[in-house]
């Protein structure tokens, strides 16, 4: 039995387990203390001072996010003295802080902004020396602009409590303090695995994505390009959050409506490559088991994930699926067999990758993935840019009427539209290898034990047969390193592991919406991933067809063009190799 | 079907080559006694806690932090290379530049400095032909300031590698150099 700590805060009389910081007491009795530097998933950072309020007997204040109750503690989280003091705090924050706000990515989505106003800071009251640092855009996925941090820690918190890379974290001292990779360096010469959670973490615009929405718009307006859009998954179960639906309302139908009326000339499915992964993937599993190679089989659709264990496991390369992800496989086909379809050179097709993920920025500029020395993915854009491209051009999201995906690469299972919910590349592929294995359909075609969004890692024992696989999922790359450990050490066997390297998998990724704060969720937030995976399964539990293999359109590629999975021209066009990364980072 | 796998292709040995040679390369980059020092942290219950240590060692032994030697003390003892850097880079003590062969730092203390400090580093810069905190080309001199050295009876003090100089005096700077450009070459 846990005791109870009685106090009051304003006034009122409330009972909580000990333990209980009065920030978290406060939220109970419906009391929101202000803060910034706060982040509910993360550790406690205490460097904003935003949250103070005043204790009874106790002169000085204090933050409310780091102080546990106490019996019979007075607390008081509004008073003339408390408020002046934060809103002091709010305006040396906002006097050391580009006055940009009109021009700026976060412009009335930023917590900074947000706070000043409910401060109620209506004016510049400190004039002093403001930070200077030059914007830093080395990296092909995330851009650093130091002059708009506050210092809060949640992105160095992020990177190594849910991420385990470590890459950033405060340099120097005083006023010359800059959140910097080591030594100083760019992103790009890190061990930045360009995942984009300090992204979805940071109050303001201190990082950002590279942004791709000017080579789109100007695509779309080049009439000799022929401008192809693909989605992923995890886009339909976040878009509509943008425009004011609740999380985990599926909008595929307003979103293909959406990308026409932006002018793309065609529609497809990233879902549609998502199947022929799994068709690909399950033939490499298998050889892999039927010829006793080395397993653990890793899958390998997360970009953010691959670059992980290039950097950090390079060990465990010759473990990970040679399968290219989704995304690539789908822009090759589009420069192939599509291409030939429509009779177009290839240079002339545009191919827009719709991503919830920042690290696809960096898989696109890879050079494996290129035909003729052009780039097979020409411009991935975040859902957050999307969003803001479908409000810049005065679409109203929420009135327009459902448009299909144009055939044949629009067509998809229920299997792949799950890709974009932790434990769905395994459920997947579990359906499609489960029948190889058995030689006969399954009874059952869900696997709901290896569906983790909230606990971040999942071990289970499945028996498909008279098979026993030993699986492990695994979201948020400190997971993954559990996992990757126990596999090093030899302290567990496992058959197949599928990482995603967003909290969450990709309804999580580092390119979603901010969550709405009417909505009530915070970024992290397990409930929010649920929501937006539960609208993925029941998009999956409403599909005629659930299984990849039985694609009509995936077996007609084969058949047309690809000949068998595991081939010579699917090895060519649909895998890929890994190599070790030349900054090796601290496990 | 084979059901009799192994976790790894080669039972966990080999397979851990690529972490181990960064491992022996880190070695190659400190001296012995450093890498001694360190296998003795890592013995400690909480081995991040000697990470200063392990520096103001590293760098009594090279003059300077440079990333390479932090870097070398991050993989061995797996300490994030951004957290080491960020806890050098926080300390005043820790140099994060090379510096020349010997250190001249200038005492600016309050007796030093009315007693014309400012004008003997200003004699340094004009005949050295470098500002406070850096080194000439040549990497002999490296010009610092310093806070009071407790020695204010010999006010304005130089201090020059281990040598105290008192009673300094604009007309003294030159030769003083001098003095220590000799010294290095007879050393050679």
């Amino acid at each position: 039995m846990t005791t109870n700590i009685n106090l009051t805060i304003d006034n009122q009389a409330i009972a909580v387990p000990k333990g209980t910081t009065i920030m978290q007491a406060a939220e109970k009795i419906g009391i929101n203390i202000p803060r910034l530097c706060y982040h509910p998933r993360l550790s406690l950072e205490g460097s904003c001072r935003v949250c103070i309020v005043k204790v009874k007997g106790i002169d000085s204040f204090i933050t409310s996010c780091g102080t546990e109750v106490q019996e019979g503690m007075e607390v008081q989280t509004n008073s003339p003295e408390i408020r002046q003091a934060r809103r002091d705090i709010i305006e040396l924050l906002i006097d050391n802080h580009p006055h940009e706000c009109q021009t700026c990515e976060r412009d009335a989505n930023c917590e900074l902004q947000n706070l000043a106003y409910s401060m109620g800071v209506r004016e510049r009251l400190f004039e002093g020396k403001r930070k200077r640092h030059p914007l830093e855009d080395s990296s092909v996925s995330v851009v650093r602009d130091a002059e708009k941090c506050i210092l809060c820690g949640r992105c160095f918190r992020v990177c190594s409590e849910i991420q385990g890379v470590s890459n950033l974290s405060q340099q120097n001292r005083g006023f010359s303090t800059i959140v910097t990779p080591a030594y100083g360096a760019n992103m790009d010469d890190s061990v930045c695995v360009q995942c984009g959670q300090c992204i979805n973490v940071c109050p303001t615009a201190a990082f950002q994505e590279k942004r791709h929405t000017d080579r789109v718009w100007e695509a779309i307006n080049d009439q000799k390009k022929f401008v192809i859009a693909q989605t992923a998954p995890a886009i339909r179960a976040a878009i509509g959050e943008g425009f004011g639906f609740v999380p985990g309302t599926p909008c595929t139908g307003k979103m293909v409506t959406a990308l026409r009326r932006l002018g793309f000339d065609a529609v497809f499915d990233t879902d549609f490559a998502a199947d022929l992964t799994i068709v690909e993937e399950a033939h490499e599993l298998i050889e892999k088991i039927k010829k006793g190679e080395p397993l653990p089989h890793i899958t390998s659709c997360s970009p953010g994930w691959i670059n992980f264990v290039e950097g950090f496991y390079p060990e465990l390369l010759s473990h990970v699926s040679t399968c290219r992800s989704p995304m690539t496989m789908m822009s090759t086909i589009l420069k192939t067999y599509y291409a030939k379809k429509i009779k177009r050179d290839p240079k002339d097709i545009f191919v827009v990758a719709i991503m919830p993920c920042v690290a696809k920025k960096f898989e696109m500029e890879r050079p494996e993935f290129t035909l003729d020395g052009q780039k097979v993915t020409n411009a991935v854009l975040t859902t957050r840019e999307l969003n803001w491209m479908i409000k810049s051009y005065g679409i109203d999201f929420a009135g327009l009427p459902d448009g299909e995906f144009d055939p044949p690469l629009g067509e998809s299972t229920g299997a792949s539209v799950i890709f974009g919910a932790t434990g769905g590349v395994m459920e997947a592929a579990l359906r499609t290898a489960a029948e190889s294995i058995l030689g006969k359909p399954l009874e059952k075609i869900e696997f709901e034990n290896v569906r983790a969004p909230v606990a971040g890692l999942r071990e289970e024992t499945l028996k498909i047969g008279n098979l026993t696989l030993n699986l492990a999922i695994a979201n948020g790359l400190v997971n993954a390193k559990t996992v990757l450990d126990r596999v090093i050490s030899g302290e567990k066997e496992y058959h197949i592991v599928e990482v995603m390297a967003c909290p969450g998998g990709c309804v999580g990724g580092g390119g979603q919406p901010y969550p709405n704060p009417t909505h009530g969720y915070s970024i992290l937030d397990p409930d929010l991933a649920l929501k937006r995976a539960a609208a993925l399964y029941s998009i999956d539990s409403h599909k005629e067809i659930r299984r990849s293999h039985e694609n009509k359109a995936v077996q007609q590629l084969y058949k047309e063009f690809l000949g068998l999975p595991g081939g010579e021209m699917a090895h060519k066009l649909l895998h890929t190799s890994y190599k070790p990364r030349a900054r090796r980072g601290i496990k | 079907m084979n059901n009799n796998l192994t976790s790894c292709c080669c039972g966990g040995k080999d397979c851990l080559k690529p972490t181990n040679s960064i491992i022996e390369e880190s070695h190659k980059i400190l001296p012995e006694t450093i890498l001694q020092f360190i296998n003795q942290c890592l013995k400690e219950e909480k081995p991040a806690s000697q990470l200063i240590a392990v520096l103001h060692k590293v760098q009594d032994h090279f003059g300077y932090l440079s990333p390479q030697t932090m870097d070398a003390v991050a993989y061995l003892m797996q300490i994030p290379a951004a957290k080491v850097s960020g806890v050098a880079s926080f300390y005043h003590y820790f140099r994060l530049k090379a510096c020349g062969k010997f250190i001249i730092s200038i005492c600016l203390g309050t007796a030093c400095y009315v007693k014309g400090a400012e004008a003997v580093l200003d004699k340094f810069r004009e005949e050295l032909g470098i500002e406070e905190g850096e080194t000439t080309t040549d990497g002999m001199f490296t010009l610092e300031v310093s806070r009071c050295l407790g020695t204010c009876a010999l006010a304005p003090v130089v201090k020059i590698g281990e040598d105290i100089h008192s009673q300094m005096t604009v007309g003294k700077v030159p030769a003083i150099i001098e003095h220590y450009i000799e010294q290095s070459k007879k050393a050679q």
